[in-house]
């Protein structure tokens, strides 16, 4: 309910813009520069949703097969009390809150990144800092997936006289795969809506990036710096942004659910 | 039966929530009940990045020496202190710049003087540069240290995002357009324009004089670099010298409650010159 009342708002607020500058504009004018007013500003916003694109699909790149092979080591692999301890610091890592994350990418990462390559905050640290923020999602719940497998498979894979991976791939596997893919679709998720610690280190700089060191900016960057000034059709463009993030988050859920139908119960 | 009874259950439940929520809405509205010389109420301050630190340390001996009042400060850009202020989302708006023709329903009280310094790494060992290699730099005609006779390495231009009003001051001074700004990376507030510049031997930025020194002296790695010949020095601000000075303004739209008047005499009054001068900005006061 609550959230047709914000996609409502969204949608509200987001009409002076799509009537007056026009959809087509969001995509074919030259930069966004959308101080000028709806005539002389111009709003481009491919550089900005692209930002938030690539730094998304670059952090579920590293951080969904890392969660994963994390959670089957800590259920499957790990001695008892090494999982235990293993599963507390990712939880612990889990309730970093993400401005802290921002500040050590800032004073830390940046600059050793920036040693390689200057400038240092760029798509790569943003990439970098993402994936340690969303790696303990993926993890956490693929683990508790895979801890859900029904015993008896285990136990008949067992008497069958099959490795332990062998065990995993046929007999596990096949029934997570439903939580697995939810829980790689909710990281996705996060990592589509973080805003601080993309902030403190993306670079800001709204252009395409042409290498993984060229700075970017994201949607949600983008709507932190500049709504709070913004006027008028400015402020309509911002909220177009977030409708076109809240649409992606749509998709995503709608995916989960698709995939998930009749898994569920297994 | 129990349907009944959950029912009446969740009715009460709803009334004690709904009395608490609305009792604490009074806080809301600026009530400077001047019960004697007892000033009451909360003020709330958005804008300038700049001026807010100083505005901190204002509202803390102002709450000290008033015990019903509480004073919020936020962050978040001159044009956003601006914005609210028209809004009346903010009681105060904080903005360190002066006020543009477009914005003459406002009023701007002036707490203190700051300028804009160019600011590099310490290491880096260029000691000035003139304001057509600044334009080139950042219109990135300029490119690399080597062709100002500095070490062989691309040069990290910081810009801020739009709405702060250090761009503004900085483009009009320089005669640069935003739109013809290369930058390497955009930030937001000073801070993060300091440790940018503190972590990168090759950056080059722009910030607050005071907040550049205030951090300098404070061991940060970064130095200030002289404009057309004059160094970037509070004493240099102070006499007038400096070519990019601004005032550091609080800004009001309308009518103001008594308790903002008030904070607003306060913080123009010699009572807080020592921690203008702390912060490393001039002091209005004599």
């Amino acid at each position: 309910m609550i959230v047709l009342l914000i996609m409502l708002l969204l949608i509200i607020e987001a009409i002076p813009a799509l009537r007056t500058v026009g959809f087509k504009r969001f995509f074919t004018d030259p930069s966004w520069h959308p101080t000028g007013g709806a005539k002389t500003g111009t709003f481009n916003l491919t550089p900005i949703l692209g930002g938030t694109l690539l730094v998304t699909a670059g952090a579920i790149f590293i951080a969904a097969p890392l969660g994963i092979a994390s959670a089957l080591f800590c259920q499957f692999y790990a001695p008892l009390k090494l999982g235990k301890l293993y599963r507390h610091l990712i939880e612990l890592l889990a309730g970093i809150p993400s401005v802290v994350y921002g500040f050590w990418g800032l004073v830390v990462l940046a600059p050793l990144i920036g040693q390689w390559q200057p400038p240092g905050q760029s798509l790569l640290t943003a990439i970098l800092i993402l994936a340690l923020m969303i790696l303990p999602t993926v993890m956490l719940l693929s683990e508790s997936t895979l801890r859900s497998a029904p015993q008896s498979y285990l136990h008949a894979a067992n008497a069958l006289g099959l490795s332990r991976w062998a065990i995993i791939r046929s007999a596990v596997l096949p029934t997570a795969r439903g939580g697995i893919i939810t829980a790689v679709l909710l990281a996705t998720g996060r990592a589509l809506g973080e805003t601080m610690a993309v902030l403190m280190v993306a670079g800001n700089v709204v252009q395409m990036p042409d290498n993984l060191f060229a700075p970017v900016r994201t949607i949600t960057a983008n709507i932190a710096l500049e709504l709070g000034y913004a006027m008028d059709h400015h402020r309509s463009a911002l909220f177009v942004t977030g409708l076109m993030l809240m649409v992606l988050i749509v998709i995503l859920v709608g995916l989960a659910h698709w995939i998930n139908k009749g898994h569920v119960h297994d | 039966m129990s349907k009944n009874i959950s029912y009446i259950t969740l009715l009460q439940l709803t009334i004690i929530s709904l009395s608490m929520v609305l009792s604490g809405c009074d806080g809301h509205e600026n009530s400077a009940t001047a019960q004697s010389t007892q000033l009451q109420g909360k003020l709330i301050l958005t804008g300038s990045s700049t001026v807010a630190p100083l505005a901190n340390e204002i509202a803390k001996r102002f709450e000290a020496q008033h015990p019903g009042v509480r004073i919020d400060v936020q962050t978040g850009g001159s044009s956003r202190g601006i914005a609210d202020c028209k809004r009346g989302t903010a009681d105060i708006g904080m903005a360190s710049r002066a006020l543009k023709p477009s914005e003459s329903d406002l009023t701007a009280h002036t707490i203190a003087i700051d300028g804009v310094s160019i600011i590099l790494h310490r290491d880096n060992p260029i000691k000035s540069l003139t304001d057509k290699q600044i334009q080139d730099i950042y219109t990135g005609q300029i490119t690399n240290w080597a062709k100002l006779g500095g070490t062989h390495n691309p040069i990290t231009v910081i810009n801020k995002a739009q709405g702060r009003a250090t761009l503004e001051v900085f483009l009009h001074h320089f005669k640069i357009k935003n739109q013809d700004i290369k930058p390497s990376v955009v930030v937001g507030e000073n801070q993060q324009a300091i440790r940018t510049v503190a972590s990168d031997p090759n950056a080059i930025g722009y910030v607050s004089i005071g907040t550049a020194d205030y951090e300098a002296s404070r061991g940060i790695p970064i130095r200030l670099l002289p404009i057309d010949g004059i160094e970037a020095t509070v004493a240099n601000v102070r006499d007038g010298v400096f070519p990019m000075s601004r005032p550091l303004n609080f800004v009001t739209h309308g009518d103001i409650s008594a308790l903002a008047a008030s904070f607003i005499a306060f913080a123009r009054s010699s009572q807080i010159s020592d921690l203008v001068e702390a912060q490393y900005f001039v002091p209005i006061a004599q």
